[in-house]
């Protein structure tokens, strides 16, 4: 009911502004499109809460959420570019067709996709965050801090974004602990609370005292809580949820990167880029670390972050072999952006296989 | 792994707590079922549940009031679907598949200020005894209230279909509304009633997902298990007791399907996720293939509108 009276009022908007906007002066406007509700306190909400970011600097905002990726984000996109908008930021991987299709149509309208590699047209760009830069942080923690030497890790879906963040964590965790097994369940969902709860349960009672997710719900740290194991945030900081539990929390900030790319549409010094944000750019956030955590291993953490952020250290340097032992990066060498995009190999101390 | 007597007791209680949101909603479901009314508005209530018991909870802070506001909230939506049904005779399928989408919105409407609240930490019972016997101990020691409930529920459901005098009426009402109401039996208002009790019961069932499996609230947390619940009662034919079966193999085997994988068994993950879907439909099918008994449970009218009485 709610997202049909979006949709909706988004259409009735067309028509309004069909009308008006040509007689307006021009505020800039963004709109946002989002996969999934605003209320499902991971990936859009963090979006949404970028999206509030732009509102407060001052600039009008609308927004559409659970938009499927088909042609019904086509079809919302045309909208939205046809009301006025000047500015579209697209949140999903799958959108990317749709935007590069709709951005031809409207060369006047700028276009932001998120996660995707397409930039078919000079009003196009890209943007991503290095997550994996926080798991590297978080696979240090869990190295160090797990007793049972079993670390588990919730996993949605085999794509690379998950792949490399799997990687990334047990390529950390061994650095500090080489007798760490990372033990990963796939739960083939982004959120089901109640499903992740299952996943984490699970590699509870096999014996894992430390969890990660890559899932989107507050579910697994509560359910490390209820058991006395160890397990960090996704997305936002969920502390809150789990104040023994959570260690610490990678946190999507979107929001300086959105109020700057709209600042550019305002000022008329917008162009086409691809970005890639870490932790050195603010984009990805590591939340307060537990007291819990010794105090050497707090400031060990304190200084790989700063390390990271100023590129001292890369989160995939070689040698790095994959399961089957044969050299993925040499000794000396970080891996380049393209195979960090495409990523579709574990690493060796990774056990099982990809579900294909 | 080391597989011991203590572990294999977690793994049970664990099935059987991701069991009791679709024991709950199914009984319900199937009281009203067994009424003659088809009510597929199973997910949308489940949803009204699980909001309004963490609303409940998170504005007045008892747990009390948060459990039975959801079910009162689960009544209240359910009279909706009652009211269209059986007063203004809409056809059941689609009223059902109207109150499943009304209630998703509502509740993410009303959700909007309570996402990122954590929730309440819920009483459980008998918490010491959980270590004094091994494999019985965690099995049956240190749940919540609901929990116990939900297990004793589909006997008490048999006994009342079975052997109390109103079960007889509403398995009359759903089998014969025309003799039953010729016998002087108010159909409609029967029908009322059970459908206020399915809704109640799928209220508890979201209220247990959102207050004790995993308080939190987000947007669709109910995740499709109204669906599950339905398929449930249809394919438990009516009976109370395989929907407890039914119930067991569905949880048991979503858990048991991570437990493999946490392991490392090589069997492709897609066809594990999907393992729960079609073991428990296959097992109920095989359970109930008895058509003599399955004449004798289904409800005969159901989802046919009744007109005749008032």
């Amino acid at each position: 009911m709610h997202k049909f009276f979006i949709r909706s009022f988004v259409s009735s908007l067309v028509l309004l502004f069909t009308f008006t906007v040509a007689a307006i002066a021009k505020d800039v406007k963004a709109a946002f499109v989002y996969i999934g509700p605003t209320g499902d306190h991971g990936w859009t909400y963090q979006h949404d809460v970028g999206r509030k970011a732009v509102e407060a600097a001052g600039f009008k905002t609308t927004y559409v959420e659970g938009v499927p990726e088909s042609a019904d984000a086509e079809r919302v996109l045309r909208q939205l570019a046809n009301s006025g908008h000047d500015v579209i930021f697209t949140t999903s991987f799958g959108y990317m067709n749709p935007t590069n299709k709709v951005a031809k149509e409207f060369p006047n309208v700028k276009f932001e996709h998120a996660t995707g590699y397409k930039r078919e047209h000079p009003n196009v760009s890209t943007y991503a965050a290095r997550f994996y830069e926080g798991r590297t942080i978080l696979g240090t923690i869990a190295g160090t801090m797990t007793k049972s030497n079993i670390i588990g890790y919730v996993a949605s879906f085999p794509i690379p974004e998950v792949i490399r963040g799997i990687n990334s964590f047990t390529l950390a965790a061994q650095k500090v602990n080489p007798n760490i097994k990372t033990k990963i369940v796939w739960a083939f969902t982004w959120y089901d609370p109640g499903k992740e709860a299952e996943a984490a349960k699970a590699l509870i009672d096999q014996g894992a005292d430390v969890i990660a997710q890559h899932t989107d719900s507050t579910a697994i740290v509560q359910m490390a809580e209820k058991a006395g194991v160890y397990a960090f945030g996704q997305a936002s900081d969920m502390d809150k949820f789990a104040p023994k539990a959570v260690l610490t929390s990678v946190e999507n900030n979107w929001g300086p990167y959105y109020v700057d790319r709209v600042k550019a549409v305002a000022n008329g010094t917008w162009s086409q880029k691809d970005t890639w944000h870490g932790i050195g750019d603010g984009m990805v956030v590591i939340s307060d670390l537990d007291s819990q955590m010794p105090a050497d291993l707090r400031s060990k953490v304190k200084k790989l972050q700063a390390d990271l952020a100023s590129g001292k250290v890369h989160s995939f340097t070689g040698p790095i072999y994959d399961q089957k032992g044969n050299l993925m990066v040499a000794e000396g060498k970080t891996a380049d952006d393209g195979m960090l995009a495409g990523m579709m190999t574990y690493v060796k101390g990774v056990e099982g296989d990809i579900p294909k | 792994m080391i597989i011991d007597i203590n572990f294999i007791g977690l793994i049970i209680a664990s099935i059987m707590a991701s069991a009791v949101p679709l024991i709950l909603a199914s009984c319900g479901e199937l009281i009203t079922e067994r009424s003659g009314v088809l009510n597929l508005g199973v997910e949308g209530m489940m949803i009204i549940g699980a909001i309004s018991g963490f609303a409940l909870m998170t504005v007045t802070g008892s747990l009390i009031i948060a459990i039975f506001g959801a079910m009162l909230a689960g009544v209240l939506i359910s009279t909706i679907f009652a009211f269209l049904t059986q007063t203004l005779i809409t056809n059941h399928v689609a009223t059902g598949l109207a109150l499943t989408i009304f209630g998703i919105g509502i509740s993410a409407m009303i959700g909007k200020n309570f996402v990122g609240i954590p929730g309440k930490e819920f009483p459980v019972l008998f918490e010491g005894l959980k270590d004094t016997i091994p494999l019985i101990g965690p099995i049956l020691f240190g749940h919540s209230i609901v929990f116990y409930f939900a297990f004793a529920l589909p006997f008490m459901t048999n006994y009342f279909l079975k052997k109390t005098k109103i079960g007889l009426i509403v398995r009359a009402v759903g089998d014969s509304p025309v003799s039953a109401s010729n016998q002087g039996i108010k159909v409609r208002f029967v029908r009322y009633l059970c459908i206020l009790y399915g809704g109640a019961m799928s209220g508890l069932a979201g209220a247990y997902l959102s207050m004790i499996y995993t308080p939190q609230w987000i947007e669709n947390m109910t995740g499709g298990r109204g669906w599950i619940a339905l398929a449930l009662v249809v394919f438990s034919t009516w009976n109370p007791i395989k929907i407890l079966i039914g119930a067991m193999i569905f949880g048991g085997l979503t858990i048991i399907q991570f437990h493999m994988q946490a392991i490392g068994v090589r069997i492709p993950v897609q066809f594990l996720t999907a393992l729960p879907y079609i073991v428990t439909i296959i097992v109920l099918v095989v359970i109930s293939r008895d058509s003599r008994k399955i004449r004798l449970s289904t409800p005969s009218s159901l989802g046919k509108s009744f007109h005749k009485d008032n």
